[in-house]
């Protein structure tokens, strides 16, 4: 095993990006504004995702020449971690993951017309889920037929977050034998049908799109030489934003636990000075420690083919199992408060259960991170 | 002060030749793993001696002041000079309680006189040092210490007995918490500090046989044992506050060491290295799917402690709690250390049974040894369990237990 450097690297940007983001985020999204939210129909709040807009964390990986500010994921780790860490709802990550995927596998009218839309606020969703539940992308039923200069779709698409305010969904189907990325208005999507779906994580909003009815022009199709490697971006870049957005979460979790830890008595002391609740806290204190140090660290390698896969996967292997087991305990810390739906461990317990499934759970990626590290 | 990095790089070559030309080989005896285990004389003048050269070549204490035997240069020199001898694998500096621990508190809080009569002795590995800070009763109370130091004329006289005394039969000074107040209100108010002679009349130290069979502790008995007021460090009843500033440096909460490594530490590679000779059902332990499940987490675990160290250094990313990362250091890296022992014990399927003595133990039964020995870290310096109340009580800021 070859020795790497192993060194975080944390830019000038990324230290104000994060600076703001947290303070914007405090201030927007308090846990009483959080739980607002929960009762509006499209969850999030059009107000906070203009100024999101308009402070341009959108164009941050975008290029210059389509509006954005050519900086890269690194910095827009900085801006998840703390919408996490307040659960903010938005379709931030999905949209910035829809531009990752047009930068990579986009036409240039593609990208000419919508990246800098995106950067000025356009909402963009992914349709790569399937019933089956396979966090393979390429495991594809949903189908693409050629008719002309057309493309018929077929099959369901599940998870697409944010689907009903979408400005552009991006949707994978096997197309010639081979996976294909379809961009989809949404005039197109008029055609077909949207479910809501019921999702653990309340805080965001979740579609089931049948795509049947569906056709588009051939040109809305994505390169398809690039649709692989697009793909395996994807793949990557969504687990290290999720594992950002745990890692705030985690945070949050963790201050919850301290908060009720130093507040409630028991046996006439504070439950907080009982070793049986005081250690664990501190291994989930070290845990969050060690998911903050491999999520920067992936950061700071993503460009890198071998290592970034590696890093990123560890990343999110550390904060799964660290986020569920917070999560977990923060209900049971509360004891009989931690069962009802007024406590806040709840919320960080279905946020985790949610992120901990999307991309890939921990063993996952433990098996691919064997093969990269083993074999 | 700033370090030109091509310096550095020069460094750094001169270093790595330096130690592959001058390491020992095999001395033809079992070294020990740890400035822990240093159980008999053949590998006690092994080590001094080893330590002595690698001072004398200038890799030892190069930050520590020119004046009392340092190098007087910048840390990042013995940063270097330090991970090369990890990476080179040489035998480790067996006076790790004077280089890490007793050296910088003297510098840091020592007279100009003392640090003139230790620090060099230190370096050179001449005085060796030992400490007493646990006793048969207290351990991790270590603020219930009641070894008594009764004053009498210009000096102090010393009774009752210390533990785990690591190197104690060669020490030759010891850094000594004992009581010289009974009966204080807090129980930490009647404590001092003393930097005591080993090597004198009503002091016996009395080798312990530990679990993994080898010596190198001793207990440490003192039956009216003189020494003079000068070795008093601090103000009398200032020994709680020397004693934690002491033990900041011990687990690398605090900077100042004069550097060189304590123990050999085995590394991630070497178990996968393990796994890859191991046998399950026919074939190599490392094609086994659980296996290879382990093999990850120890491998990201060992990666974990390298990043926490990397993060630790930028101010950005440890706002929140800064003193999260030093604190939880020895908890953390020890802990693995153990866990990943015993795991390099269960790859060797039913040769696991095997133990140091036996010609087929796997590895001369290193696994086993290292396993045993892992304790002293997750023990010593404070168990992982008073680690976990500190941590809770002083980071996260919970009430005391």
């Amino acid at each position: 095993m070859a020795k790497t450097k192993l060194a975080i690297e944390f830019s000038e940007e990324q230290e104000t990006l994060l600076d703001i983001a947290s303070n914007f985020c405090a201030d927007k999204s308090p846990v009483a504004k959080v739980r607002e939210r929960l009762e509006l129909e499209g969850g999030f709040d059009p107000d906070i995702w203009k100024e999101i807009a308009d402070l341009g964390w959108l164009g941050i990986c975008v290029p210059e020449q389509y509006g954005g500010s050519a900086l890269s994921l690194a910095e827009v780790v900085t801006i998840v971690e703390p919408m996490g860490r307040h659960l903010l709802a938005t379709p931030f990550v999905s949209t910035t993951l829809v531009a990752q995927l047009l930068m990579k596998a986009g036409t240039e009218a593609q990208k000419s017309t919508w990246l800098p839309k995106i950067c000025e606020g356009a909402i963009g969703a992914m349709g790569i889920s399937e019933a089956h539940g396979d966090w393979d992308l390429g495991n594809l039923t949903c189908m693409g037929t050629r008719d002309g200069d057309a493309v018929k779709l077929s099959g369901t698409k599940t998870f697409v977050t944010d689907a009903a305010a979408a400005d552009i969904v991006i949707a994978s189907v096997s197309l010639d034998g081979s996976p294909a990325l379809v961009f989809l208005e949404k005039s197109d999507l008029a055609s077909g049908t949207m479910d809501k779906e019921s999702i653990i994580d309340e805080t965001r909003r979740s579609y089931r799109v049948n795509l049947d009815g569906i056709s588009v022009s051939a040109a809305n199709l994505l390169e398809m030489e690039q649709t692989g490697s697009a793909l395996t971006h994807l793949h990557l870049a969504a687990n290290l934003l999720t594992a950002a957005e745990m890692c705030g979460g985690l945070a949050a979790c963790l201050n919850t636990i301290i908060e009720y830890l130093n507040t409630r008595k028991q046996f006439g002391k504070l439950i907080g000075s009982y070793q049986a609740l005081k250690h664990p806290t501190v291994d989930i204190l070290m845990g969050l420690e060690a998911s903050r140090s491999h999520l920067y660290y992936a950061a700071s390698v993503l460009d890198d083919p071998k290592e970034g896969e590696i890093a990123v996967r560890m990343a999110k292997v550390q904060v799964n199992e660290v986020f569920s087991y917070a999560g977990d305990r923060a209900i049971q810390f509360h004891g009989g408060f931690g069962f009802t739906f007024e406590c806040d461990a709840q919320l960080y317990r279905r946020r985790s259960l949610w992120c901990e499934n999307q991309f890939g759970n921990a063993a996952y990626h433990r098996k691919r991170l064997a093969n990269l590290l083993l074999d | 002060m700033s370090v030109d990095a091509k310096e550095l790089d020069e460094f750094r070559k001169d270093v790595s030749a330096w130690f592959k030309e001058n390491a020992p080989g095999d001395p033809g005896f079992l070294l020990p793993q740890s400035f822990m285990e240093v159980g008999n004389d053949e590998q006690f003048y092994f080590l001094r001696d080893w330590q002595n050269k690698v001072y004398e070549a200038g890799y030892l204490g190069m930050a520590w002041p020119a004046e009392y035997g340092g190098g007087g240069k910048d840390q990042a020199f013995q940063d270097v000079a330090t991970r090369e001898m990890t990476a080179q694998k040489v035998p480790f500096m067996t006076n790790t309680i004077g280089l890490n621990w007793a050296g910088p508190l003297i510098l840091q809080m020592g007279t100009d006189e003392q640090k003139a009569k230790y620090i060099k002795g230190i370096l050179s590995a001449e005085d060796i040092w030992c400490q007493g800070f646990s006793e048969p009763d207290h351990g991790s109370d270590l603020g219930n210490a009641q070894l008594k130091a009764e004053q009498r004329g210009n000096g102090y006289v010393l009774n009752g007995s210390k533990i785990w005394t690591s190197l104690g039969s060669y020490a030759k000074y010891m850094i000594l918490l004992a009581r010289t107040e009974q009966g204080t209100a807090r129980k930490y108010d009647g404590l001092s500090f003393f930097l005591s002679p080993m090597k004198i009349k009503g002091i016996d130290p009395v080798p312990i046989k530990k679990l993994t069979g080898e010596y190198g502790f001793t207990q440490t008995y003192f039956d009216n044992a003189e020494i003079s007021g000068e070795c008093l460090m601090g103000n009398e009843g200032d020994g709680w506050k020397v004693a934690m500033a002491t033990l900041m440096f011990e687990r690398g909460a605090a900077g100042g060491q004069a550097g060189g490594h304590s123990m050999m530490t085995a590394e991630v590679s070497e178990v996968v290295e393990l796994a890859r000779k191991s046998m399950r059902d026919g074939k190599s332990a490392v094609d086994d799917p659980m296996v290879r499940d382990k093999l990850v987490t120890m491998i990201m675990r060992e990666r974990t402690l390298r990043l926490n160290n990397s993060r630790g250094g930028i101010k950005g990313l440890t706002q929140e709690r800064p003193m999260s990362l030093p604190m939880a250091g020895k908890y953390v890296a020890t802990e693995h250390i153990r866990d990943m022992a015993e795991f390099a014990i269960e790859l060797q399927g039913q040769n696991a049974g095997y133990y140091v003595g036996d010609e087929a133990a796997v590895d001369g039964g290193l696994w086993h040894r290292s396993y045993f020995n892992a304790f002293s870290a997750t023990i010593g310096g404070g168990t992982s369990q008073v680690q976990q109340n500190i941590i809770g009580e002083r980071v996260l800021g919970l009430p005391k237990s």
